[in-house]
């Protein structure tokens, strides 16, 4: 029997394909999720009402204080106890966005405290509203300067999605997993999905950069 | 007589312990150039800083144009004012920065039509024309799409001067607006402020420590001492004959230094 055999990586690659478009799909929902509401967390967080603001500290510190597989199975297996019944496809991807949404938070929320001060005070000086000031004048010089600290928890992220297995969802890994179950042959399998995370890994932390770069020239922050 | 353009109404200013403006009155006349001096931590940048409602007051109220911007009038009663007043009456304000405070995503003449267009509600092509015009005003008419990073400070300076006169003020504060500038470029920076003197309607109010453009520039100077007005009056008096010992003192060390 030979180390490496091509028969059982030709055997293996639609079942890791399809794996891998789940695996792919969950990290492109499950962070679009995490950088809009972890935009909402920070600007919550931002709220002149002091108790609004502690709340949303707190949230967000509890979610990032307790793991993630536990969030999933809270969601997955506790709420159906209480009626809510919620498809694991949605929890799935909801409880990742939402975890990564509060890790998100936190680099939106330095985003914003490094801008100077003194540019809230021109914009007063000038009328702005507070929305508008948000939108058009604090947000575009918060954002690129942190966009490579949100591409680390986009690779994070990925790397997490083996999780989803544990609800029964069948991302790339679990494929792998199974297919050398049935054959009794774990190596190819195995193998090229460590490629492929890998491969994917690099790719998006190439966009992640051309990103940073392009939004600091357009904003003219470099 | 007319309604004074700004009056301080025994307006108090404290951080927790801290009195920095003990119960000031103060009046400036429409148009009139009212220059502020005094030695650090007389309370001198929270006068402009409570003008534009940059700071809140603890007690007093303050008047512009005749209404009260700290307050409104409400069932007869004095109330802080509301966010739709505020905006209303510090419209008539408008204010220039000792580190500009630009915006430095956005070119000179993007600076200049962000408010216009989204405060005022002018239309694009309007707030564009108004923008060159004022930038034309400053001497930068060559330097319109040149983002902040790109200019001297005392081009910044003035192009943070024609932001403000975008928004079409009645009052104009200038808060130190020379002090972060290297010294061969505050000339600029005060032949601009010299030529608004000159050919426009504004009532400006601003602390400076250029006392030689302070004496020739102003109606009036107010000489601040711990939280108070110590001396005011016209420049020669205040410069030449002060009245009260601490103007006396600031004076000479303040020109022994220059």
């Amino acid at each position: 029997m030979n180390i490496w055999d091509w028969y059982y990586v030709r055997e293996a690659l639609p079942f890791l394909y399809k794996g891998a478009i789940i695996t792919v799909e969950a990290t492109l929902i499950g962070f679009a999720i995490a950088l809009v509401l972890g935009l909402v967390f920070a600007l919550i967080r931002q709220s002149d009402n002091r108790v609004v603001s502690h709340a949303m500290a707190e949230t967000v510190e509890f979610i990032r204080s307790t793991p993630l597989l536990l969030q999933i199975f809270f969601v997955y297996f506790v709420g159906p106890q209480f009626g809510i019944v919620i498809p694991a496809w949605i929890a799935g991807i909801g409880v990742l966005g939402i975890h990564y949404a509060a890790y998100c938070s936190e680099v939106y929320r330095a985003g914003i405290q490094a801008v100077d001060g003194g540019q809230w005070e021109a914009s007063i000086a000038l009328n702005l509203s507070r929305a508008r000031t948000w939108r058009v004048i604090i947000l575009p010089q918060a954002i690129p300067p942190v966009v490579p600290g949100l591409g680390n928890y986009f690779i994070g992220m990925f790397k997490d999605t083996p999780i989803l297995a544990a609800i029964a969802i069948l991302e790339m890994l679990q494929q792998a997993k199974n297919f050398g179950a049935e054959n009794y042959r774990y190596i190819e399998a195995i193998t090229l999905a460590g490629i492929f995370y890998l491969f994917f890994s690099l790719v998006a932390s190439a966009i992640v950069q051309t990103v940073s770069l392009w939004l600091n020239r357009r904003y003219h922050l470099e | 007589m007319s309604e004074p353009m700004v009056r301080f109404d025994n307006v108090t200013k404290r951080y927790g312990a801290l009195t920095v403006l003990d119960n000031l009155n103060l009046e400036i006349e429409r148009n009139e150039k009212v220059s502020i001096i005094g030695p650090s931590g007389s309370g001198k940048t929270t006068v402009l800083r409570m003008l534009m409602t940059l700071e809140r007051i603890n007690d007093g109220v303050i008047w512009v144009d005749g209404e009260p911007l700290t307050h409104e009038q409400k069932n007869g009663a004095m109330v802080p004012a509301g966010d739709r007043q505020l905006r209303r009456v510090r419209g008539k304000i408008g204010m220039v920065f000792q580190h500009f405070n630009l915006f430095p995503h956005m070119t000179a003449l993007q600076n200049c039509m962000e408010a216009p267009v989204s405060v005022l509600g002018l239309s694009k092509a309007e707030a564009e024309q108004r923008a060159a015009e004022l930038l034309d005003m400053v001497g930068l008419g060559e330097k319109k799409s040149h983002y902040p990073i790109q200019l001297s400070g005392g081009q910044k300076q003035r192009v943070a001067i024609a932001r403000a006169l975008a928004m079409r003020p009645k009052v104009m504060l200038f808060d130190e607006v020379t002090s972060a500038l290297d010294p061969e470029l505050v000339g600029e920076v005060l032949n601009v402020i010299r030529k608004l003197g000159a050919e426009h309607d504004l009532t400006m109010l601003m602390v400076t420590h250029q006392m030689g453009f302070a004496k020739e520039f102003s109606d009036r100077i107010c000489f601040f001492y711990d939280g108070k007005i110590a001396e005011q009056g016209p420049p020669e008096k205040l410069f030449n004959n002060p009245d009260n010992e601490r103007t006396r003192q600031f004076l000479s060390a303040v020109l022994e230094a220059g």
